[in-house]
């Protein structure tokens, strides 16, 4: 009897304190049947990557309400190729300016999910993105 | 997942390969094909690690203590793994596991792996596999498992039969003295431990649980895995070594006090499993357990598979319309 189920880890690298994103996220997924390991505030790209590692998840996602996702996102991506990650999906949550998104998607990231996103999408872009592979 | 990619999953593990551990240990949580062999290939490599269980009511601190815990067993040059486990929503199969919060101090040292694993439905507070899980990260040579349970409370004893060594954890404000005399939790303890000993009401815990300790004292000789085992007729020959005497260990594990004592109770418990034989006997009545439940889910297949499709589902059909009862419905299929 095999029983898959979609493995997320969602993180807060950075700064800000502000996590009620990243719960509400966390909650949405749990209620889409995924499993979400949840690791809380101030996380170094190192954590993160290292959390990702160890719980084998098929998702990493990221929210930054700080402005310096185009440091933290890229760190994050290059630690996780360092440890032989790449097939990893990348979303990233939070406060991200529209012209940033481009660059972001351009570095690896699967999709950017800003402020009035209905979590259904984002449920929906992480199941698709997973069966089309 | 093709047996030969398993078999390289293995190979790479046994050498120290990080990421092989993290996705063998996915493969098994989910009986993917390949798992059993993997854990065939495993099993020789088992059996040298530690393992010791935390459990406890939610808001005790158990994630709080593994991290502590874990700091002071890598102070003392042992490596660690720890398998975490959070409740699966009975709703929609989902879960979020919070355990890896309480252990930031552990990120970055090689020395220690973290896994969460959701119960998936499982009752008693693991996961069905987190026994293939354990042994795992015994084979990868971790020298401690701590395995923390779902915080349940008072039926979790799965734990008991799982790890060599069992704490109960125990904070200020859980409840009344009778909580601490109510069969169950308690009774796998082979060390207590009160947490958050800064709080009000803390030695009111400590007390309340020497008490439970001691008007139990003489009343049974040792217990395992969560059953008390039948006692020898009181012989006054009983050898004294037999019987352990549960430590209380006060802390305060977010400010890392009363972790050293913490893990002398554990080596003193060890040494004492290990001077008793106890130790063998713990391991037997694990595997007797394990492949009783392995058993009954290979018969229960094995026999599903036999019947005609359907045959269970009539079967449900005339039990729960009163035609036949339950005895006599499980004689009939299986007589078949």
């Amino acid at each position: 009897m095999s029983e898959e189920k979609i493995r997320v880890l969602i993180a807060k690298p950075g700064l800000d304190g502000h996590d009620r994103g990243a719960k509400v996220v966390a909650r949405a997924l749990r209620d889409a049947g995924m499993e979400v390991i949840y690791t809380g505030l101030r996380q170094t790209p190192e954590m993160i990557a290292e959390a990702a590692l160890q719980e084998d998840v098929d998702v990493v996602g990221l929210s930054i309400l700080s402005g310096a996702h185009m440091a933290l996102v890229p760190r994050v991506i290059e630690l996780l190729r360092g440890e032989g990650l790449d097939d990893v999906m990348i979303v990233v949550g939070g406060i991200i300016p529209d012209e940033d998104i481009p660059r972001l998607i351009e570095m690896g990231v699967s999709a950017v999910f800003g402020p009035g996103t209905n979590t259904d999408d984002t449920v929906q872009h992480i199941k698709r993105t997973l069966k089309d592979r | 997942m093709m047996t030969h990619q398993a078999k390289t999953l293995v190979q790479n593990l046994l050498a120290g390969d990080r990421r092989a551990l993290a996705r063998l240990i996915t493969l098994i949580e989910n009986r993917a094909p390949g798992a059993a062999e993997a854990l065939a290939l495993l099993y020789p490599h088992t059996g040298r690690a530690y393992l010791v269980g935390i459990t406890g009511a939610p808001g005790t601190g158990k994630s709080t203590v593994v991290n502590a815990l874990t700091r002071e067993l890598r102070a003392r040059g042992q490596t660690v793994g720890i398998v975490a486990v959070d409740p699966t929503s009975p709703f929609s199969g989902g879960a979020v596991l919070g355990d890896r919060i309480r252990m930031r101090d552990l990120a970055g040292d090689k020395g220690v792996f973290i896994r969460s694993m959701a119960s998936r439905g499982s009752l008693g507070g693991l996961a069905a596999a987190t026994g293939d899980v354990v042994r795992v990260l015994d084979a990868a040579g971790f020298d401690t498992v701590l395995i923390e349970t779902v915080g349940a409370g008072q039926s979790e004893v799965d734990i008991a039969r799982t790890a060599y060594t069992t704490i109960v954890i125990d904070a200020p404000g859980m409840g009344d003295d009778v909580q601490a005399i109510k069969a169950g939790i308690l009774e796998i303890a082979d060390i207590l431990v009160v947490n958050k000993t800064d709080r009000p009401g803390a030695q009111n815990a400590v007390r309340a649980l020497r008490a439970m300790l001691d008007t139990g004292h003489r009343l049974r000789t040792i217990h395992h895995h969560g059953q008390i085992n039948p006692q020898r007729g009181g012989e006054p020959s009983e050898p004294e070594y037999d019987f352990w005497q549960v430590p209380i260990i006060e802390t305060v594990a977010t400010e890392h006090n009363g972790l050293d004592s913490l893990v002398d109770a554990i080596d003193q418990h060890r040494a004492h499993l290990r001077e008793s034989g106890v130790i063998q006997d713990r391991e037997r009545q694990r595997i007797e357990a394990e492949l009783a439940d392995r058993l009954r889910e290979a018969l229960l297949n094995r026999l599903i598979a036999e019947r005609s499709p359907g045959a269970i589902e009539a079967m449900i059909r005339r039990i729960q319309h009163r035609e036949i009862d339950l005895g006599s419905a499980v004689r009939e299929l299986l007589d078949g």
